[in-house]
């Protein structure tokens, strides 16, 4: 069999390729964007003719990816963490619904908030939806998830979950390849009404996953990505250990070259194997919980009122409540001493991530720092993407990044407050995300908000992928009912400064919504573009 | 044999085809790698790191632990010092010496050096002139891998095989160059170790 060095973020993707998908749906977000971006440029891929454009956001992904499943065939759809409260409402019904062709979601968490707002867990969302979880611990535990689980997902009737962190998602190694399957052909689900969830409906579709729900207890019981090993023949252990995902390696990296035998029960399958994590709490005095995320598991295992005070983890100090785990967090939970012999001299100062030099956003925030002189600080809402950066000095220029989309809609809610004036920033790819909607509600009340729209026409901050709403924005703009006199296109450069200070100045004055889209190519798109046009002309001399 | 590197520099700066060249002469040689990189936020002109294990065994963690660093392989200066709590008291320490200044309070250089120098296996070299005396700068960062080629546990033709294979696609002549500047950067290290 074929052996590839794959990130984990690829080996899910070829995974699902192998595993006979027919479409991946996803909207970029780092840790996940390689898996669709891997699906993009497979040969094989193409040539089976897979789905894999992006989507517009999460939310229409999952809903895509279930109607594919509806149809018959194989689908999956991708996002990070904070991605699936975007896709929650799809997500959610799709465990009521059930499935027809398998359906896989992945959603790549991101511990210690390497490029996102939050570290929120999305295993929760599994037990929240009663959906099966799946959790690799290795790259090839990644593909052999993506490829048994898409045909587990038709088996028990249900999307699957698989979880990643970033750790995971970012790091190769070598993965062993599977004998690929054929793609299903499109078929009906038996039941026509499956999909209908009217209550009466809902309510039947409910009690079928209610009982499958008890069914996959027992399956997590059998299944190969739960493992007890070492347990005492008689007696008790003074200390077991569980290990959840990527945990596990951090674990087996201290106990390479130990001569305790710890008893240990590796959990890549949700929901939680209930007999094999008995037969390990009765054998054990205490036990430790390494789980990389939220404190999930050990939360249930110990109870509200911690009544035996036997299960350590993030929850009672043994190991920090927040942030990723990593082999030396693991270590000093065993209580290993773990060993530096430098430390960073103090000549070292921090280098935070900046906007790229010629980057189109550095002359809308120099720009917008001369009307922030004037009418004050504190007024300019932002969103989600390279922009963020002009949070950060030499700008200093906004003043939120919450969730995409909610720079329009929170500075439509301080212009009810009362606060004049207000500024929006919003990249054009956030814009089509969720930012249209949050429009259209200024425009209803036809708040006095100015909107900036700084259009570099690509996904930029997740490395340039293509745009939703690229050739569209002044169309969708004046769609949804902004008065044309005051959607202004300006080209952001140096020499534009001028022009684009008294724009703002304009429309600034005036009492309605005004959208000023500020276009440039983003420069990073813009030089890989050329680069491929010498290459290409190179090659037809 | 087990052999733990950290990659640092600046995002941009391409530490990833460092990376790439020694990966593929670890699969070569028949080894295990693991490879943790970093993608996302730090890309744009943050600190960015990659963490390297070759082994004959089995590799577990994805992460390098503390103080167990066999390498610390920095395309700048300032960026070298960042990851020393992981560096082994054994682990060799090869940074470029050409600064990338992106932010207002870079630090004294002279500062920054004495704290290199501060570690007994140290290299600094110059790799951007290194990689213009033997013909274009853009191979500086293979130069710094020729300059750590003496310290790690892969033989010199994997790595050429390994540079050979990942710069085919852009032809011949960038393939010479880059085995140059990998053969440069092994000498400064060779003559100055």
């Amino acid at each position: 069999m074929e052996k590839l060095l794959l990130l984990g973020a690829e080996a899910i993707a070829q995974g699902a390729i192998d595993g006979g998908v027919s479409g991946v749906y996803a909207y970029p977000g780092t840790p996940s964007t390689e898996i669709t971006e891997y699906v993009q440029s497979s040969g094989i891929a193409k040539s089976k003719g897979i789905h894999s454009r992006w989507s517009t956001n999460e939310k229409t992904a999952v809903e895509a990816a279930l109607g594919m499943s509806y149809a018959g065939k194989r689908s999956i759809a991708c996002m990070k963490h904070v991605g699936l409260n975007v896709a929650a409402d799809p997500f959610m019904n799709s465990a009521i619904t059930g499935v027809n062709g398998g359906m896989l979601v992945v959603a790549a968490d991101d511990p210690s908030m390497h490029s996102s707002q939050n570290e929120q867990d999305s295993r929760y969302y599994g037990n929240f939806a009663l959906m099966p979880v799946l959790e690799p611990s290795n790259q090839q535990e990644a593909y052999d998830m993506a490829y048994d689980g898409l045909e587990f997902s038709e088996k028990c009737e249900l999307p699957v979950l698989l979880r990643l962190t970033t750790r995971l998602s970012h790091s190769r190694a070598s993965v062993m390849l599977k004998t690929p399957k054929p793609e299903n052909s499109v078929k009906f689900p038996k039941d026509p009404i499956q999909f209908v969830l009217l209550p009466a409906n809902a309510r039947k579709r409910y009690k079928i996953l209610l009982r499958t729900n008890a069914e996959l207890e027992n399956i997590s019981d059998e299944s190969v990505y739960n493992r007890l090993f070492n347990l005492p023949e008689n007696g008790k252990s003074e200390l077991g250990i569980i290990a959840c995902g990527i945990a596990y390696n951090y674990l087996m990296e201290n106990l390479n070259d130990e001569k305790v035998k710890y008893p240990i029960l590796k959990i890549g399958q949700y929901p939680l194997p209930k007999k094999l994590i008995n037969e390990l709490y009765n054998k054990c005095d205490k036990i430790l919980v390494l789980e990389d995320g939220y404190p999930i598991v050990e939360e249930s295992l110990r109870g509200l009122l911690n009544l035996e005070n036997k299960v350590k983890g993030r929850l009672d100090g043994t190991i920090p409540r927040d942030g990723e785990l990593n082999p030396d967090i693991v270590a000093t939970a065993l209580g290993k001493s773990t060993k530096t012999f430098f430390e960073v001299p103090k000549v070292v100062v921090a280098r935070p991530p900046e906007l790229c030099n010629g980057c189109s956003h550095r002359d809308i925030y120099t720009a917008l720092n001369v009307l922030i002189e004037e009418y004050g600080h504190q007024k300019v809402f932002s969103d989600i993407g390279c922009y963020t950066l002009g949070a950060l000095p030499p700008f200093n220029s906004i003043n939120s990044c919450v969730d995409m989309g909610a720079s329009i809609t929170m500075a439509k809610g301080a212009a009810d407050a009362g606060l004049h004036p207000v500024f929006a920033v919003i990249g054009d790819s956030t814009f089509a995300h969720s930012g249209i909607t949050s429009l259209l509600d200024a425009v209803n009340e036809n708040s006095p908000i100015t909107v900036i729209i700084s259009d570099n026409a690509t996904t930029g901050m997740t490395g340039g992928q293509e745009s939703a709403a690229t050739g569209k924005i002044e169309n969708i703009c004046q769609g949804i009912g902004v008065d044309p006199e005051h959607i202004r296109i300006v080209t952001p450069l140096r020499k534009n400064h001028d022009e684009l200070v008294s724009i703002l100045r304009e429309e600034v004055n005036y009492k309605g919504v005004s959208v000023i889209i500020a276009r440039r190519e983003c420069i990073q798109t813009a030089a890989r573009a050329k680069k491929a046009e010498i290459a290409k002309n190179k090659e037809s001399k | 044999m087990k052999y733990d590197i950290i990659l640092a520099g600046v995002g941009g700066q391409g530490i990833l085809s460092i990376a790439a060249a020694i990966g593929w002469a670890a699969l070569d040689s028949k080894l295990f790698i693991k490879q943790s990189e970093v993608h996302g936020m730090s890309q744009r002109g943050g600190a960015v790191q990659s963490n390297l294990r070759i082994s004959s065994e089995e590799i577990a963690s994805d992460l390098i632990s503390f103080g167990s660093a066999d390498l610390i392989l920095s395309v700048e200066p300032m960026e070298s010092l960042r990851y020393l709590p992981f560096l082994s008291d054994k682990g060799w320490l090869v940074s470029n010496s050409k600064p990338f200044v992106n932010i207002n309070n870079y630090p004294p250089l002279e500062d920054i050096y004495s704290e290199i120098k501060k570690i007994k296996n140290h290299i600094l070299i110059d790799a951007e002139k290194t990689a213009k005396e033997i013909g274009n700068y853009r191979a500086s960062n293979i130069v710094m891998l020729g300059a750590a080629s003496p310290f790690i546990d892969i033989t010199y033709a994997s790595l050429e095989k390994g540079i050979k294979t990942i710069f085919a696609r852009k032809g011949e002549e960038v393939v010479s160059l880059n085995l140059r500047a990998l053969e440069a950067g092994r000498k400064f290290a060779e003559d100055t170790r």
